[in-house]
């Protein structure tokens, strides 16, 4: 595995999960096969208990998986997880209201020990970059859900990590921030050349977003169908009217309807 | 239209009053009274009047202000009054009505910063006014009730005696007993938290040893450590203990599940966690403890003297001047004790502010 | 890694004995270290007492010594343990020296002053709620009044009460009484103005007059705030009429037990009317807490 755009980032085999819980277990995710290159900006898309979170959290070695074997960066995910390989942005901005947007973005840094000064040059950095220049002193409560989530995007990007793992982060957000937050997305993405793996449950977003769109059924969490998206890099959001853009929506959605998605 | 009829028969029992003349008091006193009286009448009619509500407000306070001092002026003369001078609490009634309308007003005030405090003060301004008048004029037996007057005069005059009380009481068991049980409960809870075997014993043993009443283990303490301050310490340690553990405990649990992922994803060791998400995440619950405590310690201090006291300590000059009857010494010492435990919850209600100032209970 | 994943994914340790081996575990300690500390305090007595009698003595018999005085400096639990048992289950509950009658006075006492004070505390509650001159000037002074060390106002109020001719269970009562209202007074506050104020305009749609709004919503609403409040009365009350007995030195009760020993020093005496008290302030709370289920019940709550 080299660190040529191309190659494997995350490679499953086999991965299934399933959860102990008080009535009876719960297969969660069943013999999963995917692999994500360097690069990529895969989409996980299901109903509600598919599983994509779960898959996304056993990723991030935040769950341990009852069978299978995934490799982030060529080693297991405990080992990626120790060597701070991935970012993570959770569906909540889960910032510390005790930091000033400043320190919250400099969290990371402090515990992987980098020295003050070039903390502040980065995180002032990352803030520019999400386009909240000037809130470096704010604190969380003074900003709107949507800055707060820019600002939890900027903590994940802070120490450079080749992998972005993003939850539904957007999942919060009235329609309009949320398609703003989408345009930045995605020119961060091709500024930084990153890994991303997203999950959500809007089809028009991660037709937006991605490359590849992982179509997963629910319970017992499958991969029904992995859909290539073909449309132009360097796309911007009136690119969700075209009639290439329909397509591959529909195609999306066909895939939901297959895996039962839509029945009651 | 309520207030209106209010401020009537406020102006109805006031008129009343001239009635039947009032007694005591010298003859510049009865004239001043008079004039004072006829002023307030004055304000309260023009109250009536539905013009500017600031300055029916102002004209309702002025004749407030007035008529409080016509009862003082002409409770002076020897007594006893009670039912002898009928006028005079027939002018109070009204009085109290005027007053109740004052507050209404000021209820009204826009609340926060200073508007909160304008009715709470005058409330409490007039529940001290009403206290003294009515003790001098039905003439209450001192042992029953002094007037604040009488407390205030023991307040000036026995201030050393007092204030070596206080430094025995509080300054010393007090103020050392609660740093030492705050701090052992905080560092029971943090290593409870490390080892979660203990926690899970210490929590519901806890439960049980706060059922036990504070007085009881006074004595027993006072046995082992004698009878100086140190014993009054030790019990305040011991009542300000659970409280902390238990608060400490819930606070360092209280991290939310997302934050603790997020800590984790970022390989950061427990001690790292701790410092940098749980302890500011429990410090809301640790505030909550050390303000209970600050009340919870001076009670525990003063119940402990009773139990046996070298001749000093507030406790002790309670106990003492109770069986002596001297009730007025007992009140003044309440009311230190009051400005006591008011400030030292005053202070750390401030310090929590400063510390916590993030936490959603400011947003309102 | 499978196998730790295994591991991981077995089910988790949960249930009664992962609950209770702690706890026992922790006592088993607290009892050993009482042991050891009750001969490291009774040691100086029982060496002074071998010497004066002119006896030798070795470590067995000290250590034996130390755990059966007549009033130790820190009675050992076996001691405690059976002065408790004789006191409460082998003499006749109307006899003086019964804990259980004792503990009948204070408890009365405590029952009586609780009852008034959830009474007044309510009635203040009503009219904080409903009257905006209380609510402004007298909630702040209520809330305030609760740094004010209340119990170091026992004694006066027992001594002047006495001297006005009451004695015996009423004073006790005032003082349980007046420090129970302040908790009762401002859970129900909170609890009466906790409705969601879309509630509080449907009522308003509905032309409701404050007594229907305050029978049919907010008396409901407060109910979980009433219970909790009723707890910390219901203990503050056992307090409370523990302190009353002290001051004019009251022949029963518990706290005239804790008094006598202290003045005898009969530290077993304490010792066993301390968890005495105890016993009574946890049946007490649960006592409420039965209570509260089965409000609970009757208003839907639980199964």
């Amino acid at each position: 595995m080299g660190n040529a755009p191309g190659a494997v980032a995350i490679e499953i085999r086999g991965l299934s999960l399933t959860f102990d819980t008080a009535d009876a277990p719960v297969v969660a995710l069943d013999d999963i096969d995917l692999t994500i290159r360097r690069g990529e900006f895969v989409s996980l898309i299901g109903p509600s208990g598919c599983g994509k979170t779960t898959l996304l959290r056993v990723i991030a070695d935040l769950e341990a998986p009852s069978a299978g074997h995934v490799a982030v960066n060529g080693v297991s995910a405990l080992t990626a997880r120790l060597n701070r390989a991935y970012g993570y942005v959770f569906q909540a901005p889960a910032l510390y209201a005790w930091r000033s947007v400043q320190r919250n973005v400099m969290l990371p840094l402090e515990i992987i020990g980098m020295p003050a000064s070039e903390r502040k040059s980065r995180a002032a950095r990352y803030l520019s970059m999400v386009g909240l220049a000037g809130f470096e002193r704010k604190f969380p409560w003074q900003l709107s859900g949507g800055m707060q989530q820019r600002v939890s995007i900027a903590r994940a990007l802070a120490f450079e990590p080749e992998l972005l793992l993003m939850d539904e982060p957007f999942g919060a957000l009235d329609e309009i921030t949320r398609d703003h937050l989408n345009d930045q997305l995605l020119r961060l993405w091709e500024q930084t050349g990153k890994t991303v793996v997203f999950v959500t449950h809007s089809i028009s977003e991660a037709v937006f977003l991605s490359n590849r769109i992982v179509v997963m059924s629910p319970r017992p969490g499958r991969i029904l169908e992995i859909i290539g998206n073909d449309l132009p890099a360097g796309r911007r959001l009136d690119v969700r009217e075209t009639t290439r853009f329909l397509d591959v929506a529909h195609r999306v959605r066909q895939a939901l309807r297959s895996g039962h998605s839509y029945d009651d | 239209m309520r207030q209106g009829g209010l401020q009537l028969l406020a102006l109805g029992l006031m008129t009343a009053g001239f009635v039947v003349p009032p007694m005591g008091g010298s003859w510049l006193a009865r004239l001043l009274a008079l004039l004072c009286a006829f002023v307030t009448l004055l304000g309260a009619t023009l109250g009536l009047r539905r013009w500017d509500a600031r300055a029916e407000g102002a004209s309702d306070l002025i004749a407030v202000l007035v008529g409080a001092a016509v009862p003082l002026m002409l409770l002076e003369g020897p007594g006893p009054f009670g039912g002898a001078a009928p006028g005079l609490w027939l002018f109070l009634a009204g009085w109290v009505l005027l007053l109740w309308r004052m507050l209404s007003m000021f209820s009204r005030l826009p609340g926060g910063g200073a508007g909160a405090l304008v009715a709470p003060a005058l409330f409490g301004v007039a529940l001290l006014y009403l206290w003294q008048v009515l003790v001098v004029g039905f003439a209450v037996p001192q042992v029953l009730l002094p007037a604040p007057s009488q407390v205030g005069h023991v307040l000036a005059t026995q201030f050393d005696v007092f204030w070596l009380d206080f430094r025995q009481t509080f300054l010393k068991a007090v103020l050392a007993g609660y740093a030492i049980g705050c701090c052992a409960g905080f560092l029971v809870a943090v290593i409870a938290d490390r080892v979660p075997f203990l926690g899970r014993g210490l929590l519901p043993l806890s439960g049980l040893a706060s059922a036990v009443p504070i007085v009881g283990i006074a004595p027993i303490l006072v046995m082992w450590f004698g009878f100086d301050w140190h014993s009054k310490a030790a019990v305040v340690v011991v009542v300000t203990f659970f409280p902390m553990l238990v608060n400490t405990l819930t606070g360092l649990a209280a991290a939310d599940a997302m934050q603790r992922d997020l800590m984790h994803s970022y390989a950061a060791s427990y001690a790292q966690t701790l410092v940098k998400l749980r302890l500011p995440a429990a410090l809301p619950f640790v505030f909550n403890a050390m303000k209970i405590n600050s009340t919870l310690a001076l009670i525990a201090a003063i119940v402990a003297e009773f139990f046996g006291s070298p001749i000093l300590g507030l406790g002790f000059r309670i106990s003492a001047e109770v069986a002596r009857l001297n009730v007025d010494v007992v009140w003044a010492v309440i009311a230190i004790a009051a400005l006591a435990g008011s400030m030292f919850y005053g202070v750390i209600a401030l310090v929590e502010r400063a510390a916590t100032f993030w936490h959603p209970s400011y947003r309102a | 890694m499978t196998t730790e994943a295994l591991l991981l994914a077995a089910p988790p340790i949960t249930g009664i004995g992962h609950r209770i081996a702690p706890v026992v575990a922790i006592l088993a300690l607290l009892v050993a270290v009482w042991y050891a500390a009750a001969v490291w305090l009774n040691t100086p007595q029982v060496v002074d007492r071998f010497e004066s009698d002119g006896k030798s003595w070795n470590a067995r018999q000290l250590i034996e010594a130390s755990w059966s005085m007549e009033r130790p400096v820190l009675p050992a639990p076996h001691q405690i343990a059976r002065n408790f048992f004789e006191t409460v289950f082998e003499t006749p509950v109307d006899n003086k020296r019964s804990l259980v009658y004792h503990a009948g006075v204070t408890v009365s006492a405590t029952l009586l002053g609780f009852v008034f004070g959830t009474v007044l505390g309510v009635l203040l509650a009503v009219g904080i709620v409903h009257s905006p001159v209380l609510d402004r000037s007298l909630l702040p002074w209520i809330i305030a009044s609760q740094t004010v060390p209340i119990l170091a106002i026992a004694p006066m109020v027992v001594v002047v009460l006495g001297s006005l001719g009451f004695v015996g269970l009423f004073p006790k009562a005032v003082i349980s009484m007046y420090l129970c209202f302040f908790p009762v007074t401002i859970g129900m506050v909170k609890g009466l103005r906790s409705p969601d104020p879309l509630q509080l305009d449907l009522m308003r749609s509905y032309s409701a007059s404050r007594a229907q709004v305050l029978h049919k919503l907010r008396w409901p609403a407060a109910t979980d705030f009433l219970f909790a409040s009723l707890k910390v009365a219901i203990a503050t009350s056992l307090v409370g009429a523990i302190v009353g007995e002290l001051p004019t030195g009251a022949q029963a009760g518990l706290g005239a037990r804790l008094l006598s020993g202290s003045y005898y020093g009969q530290t077993i005496q304490i010792w066993s009317a301390l968890i005495m008290a105890s016993i009574v302030g946890v049946v007490l709370v649960a006592l409420v807490g039965v209570a509260e289920r089965l409000v609970a019940r009757h208003m839907g709550r639980s199964a």
